[in-house]
């Protein structure tokens, strides 16, 4: 699951209201090669909620330079771009597991592939 | 809609029966990957994206990634959801680009709002309309999925599905519940008059509405709108009353071109050299 996709998913738990963001508990993080789009990533970039972005980074030790604020003029910095390629899509976890922050629920994380599905009485 | 051959949803639960080796044929079997390529190009072209831009689409029922392959070809990047593990295995191997969930659609999306440029899925909707269980409740399944994807699409979007209805009365459930959840749109039928290519796409817009596009090979269906007998002053010749003209003749030739062609079947063009007999030998 790449960092970019961990960006959009909430917790669809019955009854929660704000399942978001997902706490990350990886055991196993990959960074793959991906080849560099600036106008998707800066396309992408007014969609992402930037402070989970961070926290995600940070959690899973790639942060690296990652400013905790958004640059302005993004678009036209590609050094920045860059550094959001990298946390948004390169950044891989393959094994661990999401949490919900507010029922607590986990769902795991197999081969790269969360497991969302929910149980009869969670609809 | 054919009703001869055996349908899938009627055998098991998708889960089920999208096992190691019916997921096998979806990475081996030419014809099937030629079949689902087409559907998603089409489906693709029926969400008309903005040219030249790389779009974030969300890809409901992936299976194996074949439609996810076609939308990264055309420079997108995407989210498949399928519930089918033996099917997403499948898609590990072959190294799709787009990232991948194990989903139930009927749990609804769980996506942040506004996040998809569009919706495609190839074959999946139909699954909705069974109840596998007893807690299950087919309209209210498809709400949900209706009611979460349009949260998760941005303004503007479109969501196009290619699905094998069974009959109307689940077309109408299906767009029914769409309807209810705030899209708009219909359905668009491609080669109508043929029982074989005839593919359905069900294109739903969120937030603005849009015209929908027309289906291929129905241009006839367009022209005679009008139900009137035309009327014309000249007394019909015997051959031509039934509607039908001389066999082997240039015009029966071309009225069976063009009857091939509506099917969506390869028909050459017509040219001078239509029906016209050849040279006399000795």
């Amino acid at each position: 699951m790449k960092l970019l996709t961990h960006n959009m998913l909430t917790s669809h738990v019955k009854g929660v209201t704000n399942g978001y963001p997902l706490l990350i508990k990886a055991t196993e993080v990959k960074v793959n090669d991906v080849e560099f789009n600036p106008e998707f990533i800066s396309r992408m970039i007014p969609k992402l909620e930037w402070s989970a972005l961070v926290k995600a980074a940070e959690e899973l030790g790639h942060r690296q330079d990652l400013p905790g604020e958004l640059v302005p003029e993004y678009e036209k910095n590609e050094e920045f771009l860059k550094k959001v390629h990298r946390a948004l899509v390169e950044v891989e976890v393959v094994e661990g597991c999401l949490q919900c922050p507010e029922s607590g629920r986990e769902f795991p994380i197999t081969k790269g592939i969360p497991n969302m599905l929910l149980n009869e009485d969670e609809v | 809609m054919a009703s001869s051959c055996r349908r899938p949803e009627h055998s098991a639960p998708p889960d089920v029966f999208y096992n190691e080796e019916e997921a096998k044929k979806y990475s081996q079997n030419s014809r099937m990957i030629e079949i689902q390529t087409q559907m998603s190009e089409r489906a693709v072209e029926l969400l008309s994206l903005p040219e030249g831009q790389p779009c974030y689409l969300l890809d409901v029922g992936c299976g194996s990634g074949l439609s996810g392959d076609y939308l990264s070809e055309e420079g997108h990047y995407w989210v498949g959801v399928d519930i089918s593990t033996a099917m997403l295995d499948v898609a590990l191997d072959r190294e799709v680009d787009g990232d991948l969930l194990v989903g139930d659609m009927g749990q609804g999306m769980p996506f942040r709002p506004g996040t998809f440029d569009g919706c495609i899925s190839i074959s999946a909707l139909q699954w909705l309309c069974n109840a596998d269980k007893r807690s299950h409740s087919p309209p209210k399944r498809l709400y949900t999925f209706f009611t979460t994807l349009y949260s998760s699409l941005s303004r503007g979007a479109r969501a196009v599905f290619q699905l094998y209805p069974e009959n109307s009365e689940q077309l109408e459930l299906i767009t029914s519940q769409a309807m209810r959840a705030g899209f708009s749109g219909g359905m668009v039928v491609d080669y109508p008059n043929s029982s074989k290519a005839k593919k359905f796409f069900l294109c739903l817009f969120a937030g603005i509405s849009g015209v929908l596009p027309k289906g291929l090979g129905s241009e006839t269906s367009d022209r005679a709108v009008s139900n009137q007998v035309q009327f014309s002053g000249q007394r019909c010749r015997f051959k031509n009353m039934k509607g039908k003209s001389l066999k082997k003749g240039r015009d029966w030739i071309l009225e069976k071109k063009e009857r091939r062609r509506r099917q969506g079947r390869e028909v050459r063009a017509d040219t001078k050299y239509t029906g016209r007999q050849r040279r006399p030998h000795f």
